[in-house]
C-alpha cells in the first residue's frame, strides 16, 4: 500500500487544463487544417491530384476535401510550387459534410455547431456513447480511447463510453463501414433510444478513406445513418476529437469563421 | 524449394513449381524438422482453372527462409492440416479466396466471410445470396448443464468487432471458438496491380497500431524489388520508430491488463505513458501512429539534432515513469494471483500452432525476426531476445516488460549515433517476374509480406500475414479449462488485431 501511495505521488497530477487553460503542446510536424494558396499554383500540372491517394483534391476549384484527406503530405510533396501546406490548426470538426471542403485561400472553416436548445438540455451535461468500429484499423479507436486516460479525463465533461447501446445517447463510428459490420452497426444504432447522435471519426468513417470504392466496404457512415458530427483525420489527434465533442456540447464556442 | 533471405528478391523462373503432393510433403517434412510456416497462400494463375500456391517457411536456426511453389488444378486440394496444424487457417484462406475445397480439413470454415476472387465457392453457397459473417457451424459441447455463451461482434468497450462463442460447464470454459471477418476491407484484392498512390496507405492501415511495422515490411519489399539502397540514416530512424511503436503498445497492454484485474494505479499511469510514447513518434513525423514516417526508399522525415535531443530527454522521463508504474504489478499479490497460471500455453502448443511474438517468447521460444531473420538496422545493432518459460498471462505480461526495457535501451543507444546523410533514396521501377519475402518483428510478432510481380513489374499478388493470423488460435486454445471470467485478461495478454487478421 505504501509503495502504491509513493508511486502515486511520483506520477503526479496529470490532467490538462484545457479547455479552460491552454491546449496541450502539439508536435510541430502535426498536420492539421490544410491551406491552399492558389497564387503559388500555376494551375496546369495537377501533380497534387495525381499524388493524392483518395481523390481528395479538386484541381479545378483548388479545394481539398478533408473528409477524404489522409493528411499524408503526398500532395504537398508533389506540389513543386508549395501551394499546399498543412497548418498546425487542430480544430477540424464540423456539423455538415460540405464544411469539410477547404477552398482556395480559406483560413478558417465553419466549425461544428452546438446542439440545439432542446438537445443541449438533454445532453449538455451528460453524453454517453457506444463506440462501434466498422472496419477501423485501430488508430482512430485508440485515439478515441485515449481521451479516457488521466491526461484528458473525458469524464470531467460528462462524456463517457458505455458498454451497451441501450445505455447510450449516441454512437461514435470509426472505419469505412465494412459490409460485414453493416448489420451489427445498424442493430446498434437501432438499439440507441431517441433522440440520438451519430459521430463519424476519421476519414474512413466519413468517406471510406483509402478503402473507398472497395466492394468490401459501404463507404461513409452518412450513407447508412444521419451524421451529426464529422471529425476528419487519419487518425485525428485526440485534441481534435475532444474539441469536436466539446463544440457539440456547446462547451467551446469561440472563433467561428464566416 | 528454394532458399532465400529476408528482403531478398528471387526470380520467379528460379522457383521451380513442385507437383502438389511433393509440395505438401515438403512442407510437412520441413515443419517436422523444426521450420515454421510464415505464409502459405494462393495466387491467380496464368492458366485458367488452376491456382498457383506459394509457401514460405522460416529456418530460424540457419537464419534463412525457404520458399516453395506449386499449382492446384481443379476445385479442391488435399488438406495437410491433420499432419501440420499450423497451416489450418492458411488452407481455409486459400479455400475462401479461390473457391477451392480443402479435402480432409478437420474444421473447414470460411475465414472472413467474403466472396472468392474466382467466382467459385468452396462451400457451394449460391451466388446471389449474401454471406453473413459468424453464421454457420460452431463446435458444440453437448451434455446436461453445458451451456453456450455468445459474445459480439459488438461488445463492451472500445474494441474491434469479433464473435466469440464459449462452451461452458458452469464457470468453466470447455471450448472457445472465435469467428472473425467483420473488419474485412478487401485489402489484398485491392493490392493486386499496384503499387499505386494508395498502396503505402493500405500498409499503414492494415493494423493501425502496427503502422511502422507493416510500412517497414512493405518498404523493404519494394526496395528489394527495385534494388534500392536505403540510406543508413533512414534505417536508424525506422528502427527507432519501430521500437517506439513496440514501447507504446507494450506499455498500453500492461496498463490494460492491470485494469482488467482491477488494479487501477498501473492502469491509469500506463494509459498516460503510452500516450507520451505516441507523442514521441509524433515528434518525429507529426503523427502519433507513425503515418508518413516510413516510405519506400527511406523515411519521410529526418531527425535533426534538436529533435534527437528532445527525444532523448523524453525517453529518460518516460522510462523512469514506466519503470515506476509497471514494477507495482510484480510486487502486488492480488495482481500476481490473477496473472499466474492463467491461460497457460505450452511450448509444444506454441510450436504446433506456429505462434509468434511475445506470446511465443512467453513459452520460452526464442522466436524473434530481429534476431533470427534480421533486416535493416537489426543487421547492425542487436536486441537481446526476451523470453520467459511459464506461458501464462504472467509470462506474456513479463516478456512485454523485459522488451520494454530492451527497447528503451536500444532507442537510447541508437539515438546517440545516428549515421549522417540523406534519409530518402529515389525509387526505381520494380523488377518483373520476381518474388520477395519481407519480415519485420512488429510488437505483436512476425509481420510477413510476400510480393510477387508480373511481367510489367506490377503486383500479381501481395500477401500480408499479420502476427494475429498465427495467434488467434492460441488464444482460443488457452481458454480451455479456464474460468470464463478470465477471458478478458487472456484476451488482453495476446491483444490481437482483428483488422490485421481480416485485412
Amino acid at each position: 500500500m505504501y509503495k502504491e501511495i509513493l508511486t502515486r505521488l511520483q506520477q503526479g497530477h496529470r490532467t490538462m487544463k484545457f479547455p479552460r487553460g491552454n491546449p496541450p503542446a502539439l508536435p510541430d510536424r502535426l498536420r492539421g487544417l490544410p491551406r491552399v494558396s492558389s497564387e503559388k499554383c500555376a494551375g496546369t500540372c495537377r501533380d497534387c491530384a495525381a499524388a493524392c491517394p483518395t481523390g481528395a483534391i479538386d484541381p479545378e476549384s483548388k479545394a481539398i476535401d478533408m473528409g477524404k484527406c489522409l493528411f499524408c503530405v503526398d500532395c504537398a510533396e508533389a506540389c513543386a510550387s508549395g501551394a499546399i501546406e498543412f497548418t498546425g490548426d487542430y480544430r477540424l470538426a464540423v456539423s455538415r459534410r460540405e464544411d469539410l471542403v477547404v477552398r482556395d485561400g480559406q483560413k478558417e472553416i465553419e466549425l461544428a455547431r452546438a446542439l440545439d436548445r432542446k438537445m443541449k438540455r438533454i445532453f449538455g451535461r451528460s453524453l454517453k456513447f457506444r463506440v462501434v468500429s466498422a472496419g477501423g484499423c485501430g488508430a482512430c479507436e485508440a485515439d478515441v480511447n485515449v481521451l479516457n486516460t488521466i491526461g484528458w479525463d473525458l469524464g470531467r465533461f460528462g462524456i463517457s463510453y458505455v458498454a451497451s447501446p441501450r445505455h447510450a445517447d449516441g454512437i461514435i463510428v470509426t472505419g469505412p463501414v465494412s459490409k460485414n459490420m453493416l448489420l451489427g452497426l445498424q442493430k446498434t444504432w437501432d438499439a440507441v433510444p431517441e433522440p440520438k447522435i451519430a459521430i463519424a471519426i476519421g476519414s474512413c468513417a466519413i468517406s471510406g478513406g483509402p478503402f473507398a470504392g472497395s466492394e468490401a466496404v459501404a463507404g461513409g457512415l452518412d450513407s447508412v445513418i444521419p451524421v451529426d458530427l464529422y471529425i476528419p483525420g487519419c487518425p485525428p489527434h485526440p485534441l481534435t476529437i475532444l474539441d469536436g465533442l466539446l463544440r457539440l456540447m456547446g462547451k467551446i464556442e469561440e472563433k467561428r469563421a464566416k | 524449394m528454394k532458399k532465400t533471405l529476408n528482403g531478398q528478391a528471387l526470380s520467379l523462373s528460379a522457383l521451380v513449381p513442385l507437383e502438389f503432393s511433393a509440395f505438401s510433403a515438403a512442407i510437412i517434412k520441413e515443419v517436422d524438422s523444426g521450420k515454421r510456416v510464415c505464409a502459405y497462400f494462393g495466387s491467380p494463375s496464368a492458366e485458367k482453372g488452376s491456382v498457383d500456391v506459394f509457401a514460405v517457411l522460416a529456418d530460424d536456426s540457419r537464419n534463412q527462409l525457404i520458399v516453395g511453389r506449386s499449382t492446384i488444378t481443379g476445385d479442391s486440394f488435399p488438406s495437410i492440416t491433420p499432419r501440420c496444424p499450423q497451416v489450418h487457417l492458411f488452407e481455409r484462406e486459400i479455400a475462401e479466396q479461390f473457391g477451392l475445397k480443402a479435402i480432409g480439413h478437420p474444421w473447414f470454415k470460411p475465414v472472413r466471410y467474403a466472396r472468392s476472387w474466382t467466382g467459385k465457392d468452396a462451400w457451394d453457397r449460391p451466388q446471389g445470396e449474401p454471406i453473413v459473417p459468424g453464421v454457420g457451424d460452431f463446435y458444440r459441447v453437448e451434455g446436461e448443464q453445458v451451456h453456450e455463451v455468445g459474445v459480439g461482434p459488438v461488445h463492451a468497450g472500445v474494441i474491434e468487432p469479433g464473435h466469440f462463442r464459449f462452451q461452458c460447464y458452469g464457470e468453466e470454459v470447455y471450448h472457445l471458438e472465435i469467428a472473425l471477418g467483420y473488419q474485412h476491407r478487401g485489402i489484398e484484392e485491392s493490392l493486386i496491380g499496384g503499387p499505386t498512390a494508395r498502396t503505402l496507405h493500405y500498409m499503414e492501415t492494415l493494423s493501425g497500431d502496427s503502422t511502422v511495422g507493416h510500412a517497414t515490411a512493405y518498404a523493404q519489399l519494394v526496395e528489394a524489388l527495385s534494388r534500392t539502397q536505403v540510406p543508413a540514416r533512414a534505417q536508424w530512424i525506422r528502427g527507432v520508430a519501430l521500437e517506439l511503436e513496440r514501447l507504446a503498445n507494450h506499455i498500453g497492454d500492461l496498463g490494460a491488463l492491470s485494469g482488467d484485474v482491477g488494479f487501477l494505479p498501473t492502469a491509469s499511469f500506463c494509459g498516460r505513458i503510452r500516450g507520451e510514447i505516441l507523442n514521441m513518434t509524433a515528434l518525429l513525423c507529426g503523427s502519433r501512429f507513425g503515418r508518413a514516417m516510413v516510405r519506400p526508399g527511406g523515411t519521410g522525415f529526418d531527425a535533426d539534432a534538436a529533435r534527437v535531443e528532445a527525444l532523448l530527454r523524453r525517453l529518460a522521463i518516460n522510462e523512469r515513469d514506466a519503470r515506476n508504474a509497471i514494477n507495482l504489478l510484480w510486487d502486488n499479490q492480488s495482481v500476481m494471483a490473477r496473472f499466474e497460471d492463467t491461460g497457460p500455453l505450452t511450448r509444444d502448443q506454441a510450436i504446433e500452432l506456429g505462434v509468434v511474438g511475445p506470446a511465443a517468447r512467453a513459452t520460452g521460444l526464442a522466436r524473434d525476426v530481429r534476431y533470427a531473420q534480421p533486416a535493416g538496422i537489426f543487421r547492425f545493432a542487436q536486441i537481446p531476445v526476451s523470453t520467459h518459460d511459464s506461458g501464462d498471462v504472467f509470462a506474456r505480461a513479463y516478456v512485454r516488460w523485459l522488451e520494454i526495457q530492451r527497447s528503451f535501451a536500444f532507442i537510447r543507444e541508437q539515438l546517440c549515433c545516428i549515421p549522417s546523410g540523406p534519409v530518402l533514396a529515389p525509387m526505381k521501377p520494380l523488377a518483373a517476374d520476381s518474388l520477395v519475402v519481407s519480415l519485420t518483428e512488429g510488437w505483436r510478432g512476425e509481420i510477413c509480406h510476400v510480393g510477387i510481380t508480373d511481367e510489367r513489374g506490377a503486383f500479381s499478388r501481395y500477401k500480408v500475414v499479420d502476427p494475429s493470423f498465427h495467434n488467434w488460435m492460441a488464444l482460443a486454445r488457452v481458454l480451455r479449462n479456464q474460468g470464463i471470467s478470465d477471458f478478458p485478461i487472456c484476451n488482453k495478454s495476446f491483444n490481437l488485431s482483428y483488422c490485421g487478421h481480416d485485412l
